[in-house]
């Protein structure tokens, strides 16, 4: 059979449409399109998509069983390293990843593999009741271990812990479960009770109880979940939460909020469904300092609100961290980028409301420690852009709580808990993975570090 | 969990509940606040602590009815289970980090204006079973306003009352209510005042004047109470600190409270919107 090298297109919600409403931008596969896509994988010996999974997804495999028009099958292949596929199939990287990897690639398009696990993953919450992987019971089941957080680190790590047949509960800050994928990434990416929730269910299905409004370092501490509560290990996966600030002139004025706020409102505690409680503000013109994929979530967000929504980015479009998907989608939906722009002040009204951020122009230097350019300041270039708020998305840290409120437990200079190769932390049966160990970075990397963790568990109860 | 156990009207549009709450309980320290959400579209409502009774493994609350989910939340009934309930959320009072001996030496002085009773309670009755007999002004607009005079009476001798219209205790604002107790002899090493952001901004400057260390515990805005929002950022002595997780109690003479009340109106607005479109349903 001839290669297609043509990726099978799929729709989108029209974007002068899209640019009003939260529903979903991309509907996804169809059958008969999941299925011609399917159709293009050449099913490699040595699949160079699966070494460039995080939690290598067996991914020819999955695509095989697809195009005997198998789902079921092929949703059973994906759940053996993956319960969160409707996730990562919408929110992986998938570019740098496996479909960087595919070989297909190389003279044309590679698989859509994204596109392929959200269509077998959506299958699946349609139409599979319930869970068949319940844990056969064990001498295992009465060993108790603690996860801290319920985002992708803290759910990948205790689906695979449950799978062994260890009793494992999750303690979530809030008063719903997921992390990022609940109050970070919008409902336009990642619906929540469509989604989200069921894939979080799936998790529960396996046995894992989630504990929400639990604050690990206040309501209970580590030593007491190890020492009272008889907790024989615990997994730290409590994310990167803590917002940076600029600490520029004026950043206190109301109307400046950190990206974590605005989207914490719009998503968790939906305030742009006017029958909920949450207040949220916009004004007109709302300003996102930042270009990564937080950045892109919340101009996004802005601009569904009703405003008109600009991007603020000290270097030039190249350097931009986000995905070029979501740069895409946004300029699409009529965001405004100004590149080589850095905010030096906020400049309140009379009241202390924002009224305009001062800005200079960059131009871009020599190399840093990144690889990427440096921006350096144009002399006399400072200039006003008018805007009514400010959303600051310049990334995050480890929130500290929990390293403070836990003997033995080192942290780097940035706030992130240090955690060996299977993280293992220096504190004897404490594990840690994801963001708070690696700083912001991938639901799926998260996720990987969490299911690396679940391994180091078993092997440490097993030889304790 | 997250049940309410008991209810009481204590004045006009101010409520106590206990609530079912044992990890909770178990944790809670004087100092520290909670965050109540009332039903799955409600608010993350940040409240004080008033007691806990970690044998009954309960926590009660206090609320005023002031915007659309502050009235929510009082007309729910015994019974009823809150959407959420999650705490204690920041760092516990200073003091209870002293030995015995550094407390009898230490004499306190509690100013509580209006709700602000509440969270001072739980201080109160934590030096009071150590043997230490603070002072306590309880500061409202009038009489039936006074709440936790009672409590307050069984833990201390030294409660004195202050009502804006005279119609209980003394006549006029709690900060002439201290001064005029200073003027009469009383010492004071350390005044905790906590009330509405207004009366803690002028508690301070009279206790600046008066050269009396001053903590006040900051009500801010808040979405998460976990240090991950950062809509309590208020600055302190120059810094801008997070008042979720490294408050909410301050130096009351380091607080710039000018910034901190105008950030409490960031949302005013669109709350009275919610509280019109709660009246009218």
């Amino acid at each position: 059979m001839a290669i297609n090298y043509i990726r099978t297109k799929v729709k989108e919600q029209d974007p002068k449409v899209r640019a009003t409403n939260f529903s979903e931008v991309c509907y996804g596969y169809t059958k008969e399109e999941a299925l011609e896509e399917a159709s293009r994988c050449i099913n490699c010996k040595k699949p160079r998509c699966v070494e460039a999974c995080p939690v290598s997804v067996q991914i020819p495999r999955f695509i095989e069983a697809l195009t005997k028009d198998d789902v079921a099958r092929a949703a059973q292949i994906i759940a053996e390293d993956n319960l969160l596929p409707s996730v990562c199939g919408r929110v992986c990287p998938q570019e740098n990843q496996c479909e960087g990897s595919c070989i297909l690639g190389v003279k044309g398009e590679p698989v859509a593999i994204g596109l392929l696990e959200r269509y077998v993953g959506d299958w699946k919450i349609k139409n599979v009741e319930s869970n068949d992987q319940s844990p056969a019971p064990s001498h295992q089941s009465q060993i108790k271990v603690a996860i801290v957080g319920s985002g992708p680190a803290g759910l990948a790590c205790a689906a695979d812990l449950a799978k062994m047949g260890y009793a494992v509960t999750i303690f979530e800050v809030l008063h719903k479960a997921g992390g990022v994928l609940q109050y970070g990434i919008p409902e336009f990416r990642l619906p929540k009770s469509a989604i989200v929730e069921q894939e979080i269910n799936a998790v529960r299905e396996l046995g894992v109880e989630i504990v929400t409004d639990t604050v690990v370092g206040r309501t209970v501490t580590i030593d007491e979940l190890m020492d009272r509560d008889g907790f024989e290990a615990v997994f730290i996966g409590s994310g990167a939460g803590l917002p940076k600030f600029m600490g520029i002139q004026g950043e206190s004025s109301n109307g400046v909020v950190s990206a974590n706020e605005f989207l914490t409102r719009a998503n968790l505690m939906k305030a742009y469904d006017s029958s909920y409680d949450t207040p949220i503000f916009t004004g007109s013109h709302v300003v996102v300092v930042g270009g990564g994929n937080v950045a892109m979530d919340a101009v996004r967000t802005a601009k569904r609100l009703g405003a008109k929504a600009t991007i603020v980015y000290r270097r030039s479009e190249a350097e931009l961290p986000a995905r070029l998907e979501e740069v895409h989608h946004a300029k699409e939906e009529g965001i405004e980028f100004r590149m080589l722009t850095n905010p030096t002040a906020i400049v309140a009204d009379e009241n202390g409301w924002v009224k305009a951020i001062r800005c200079v122009e960059m131009e871009l230097g020599e190399p840093d420690a990144s690889g990427r350019r440096s921006p350096v300041v144009k002399v006399g270039s400072e200039f006003e852009v008018e805007c009514s708020s400010v959303v600051m998305a310049l990334g995050t840290s480890p929130n500290p709580l929990i390293s403070q409120t836990t003997a033995g437990l080192e942290t780097n200079r940035w706030g992130c808990v240090v955690a060996d190769e299977n993280g293992a932390t220096t504190r004897q049966g404490v594990f840690a993975g994801g963001d708070v160990v690696t700083g912001a970075a991938t639901v799926i990397l998260a996720m990987g570090a969490g299911r690396t963790a679940a391994r180091a568990i078993d092997n440490y109860l097993k030889t304790k | 969990m997250h049940t309410i156990l008991t209810k009481q009207t204590l004045a006009p549009q101010i409520v106590a509940m206990t609530v079912d709450a044992p990890r909770m309980a178990t944790a809670a320290k004087p100092g520290q606040f909670l965050i109540v959400i009332p039903d799955e579209k409600g608010e993350r409502i940040p409240l004080t602590i008033c007691d806990y009774d970690a044998n009954e493994g309960t926590i009660t609350i206090v609320i005023q009815a002031i915007g659309a989910s502050s009235k929510k939340l009082i007309e729910m009934n015994v019974g009823d289970k809150f959407e959420g309930f999650v705490g204690p959320l920041g760092h516990p009072s200073e003091f209870i980090h002293l030995s015995y001996e550094e407390l009898s030496k230490k004499s306190f002085m509690f100013v509580a204006g209006g709700l602000g009773a509440a969270p001072v309670y739980p201080q109160v009755k934590w030096l009071s079973e150590r043997g230490v007999q603070p002072h306590v002004i309880i500061g409202a607009k009038s009489a039936e306003y006074v709440i936790f005079e009672e409590e307050f009476r069984k833990l201390t001798p030294n409660v004195h009352i202050a009502t804006d219209d005279g119609s209980r205790g003394f006549h006029g604002l709690v900060t002439a209510l201290l001064e005029k107790l200073v003027e009469k002899g009383n010492k004071y090493d350390e005044v905790i005042a906590i009330g509405p952001m207004v009366m803690m901004k002028f508690v301070s400057l009279t206790t600046k004047k008066l050269e009396i260390p001053t903590i006040v515990s900051l009500n801010t805005i808040m979405v998460d109470g976990s240090g991950m929002c950062g809509a309590c950022r208020v600055t302190v002595d120059g810094k801008v600190r997070f008042a979720c997780v490294e408050g909410p109690e301050f130096d009351g003479h380091k607080v710039d409270f000018d910034e901190a009340m105008r950030r409490a109106k960031m949302y005013h607005t669109q709350e009275a919107e919610a509280s019109h479109k709660c009246n009218i349903r």
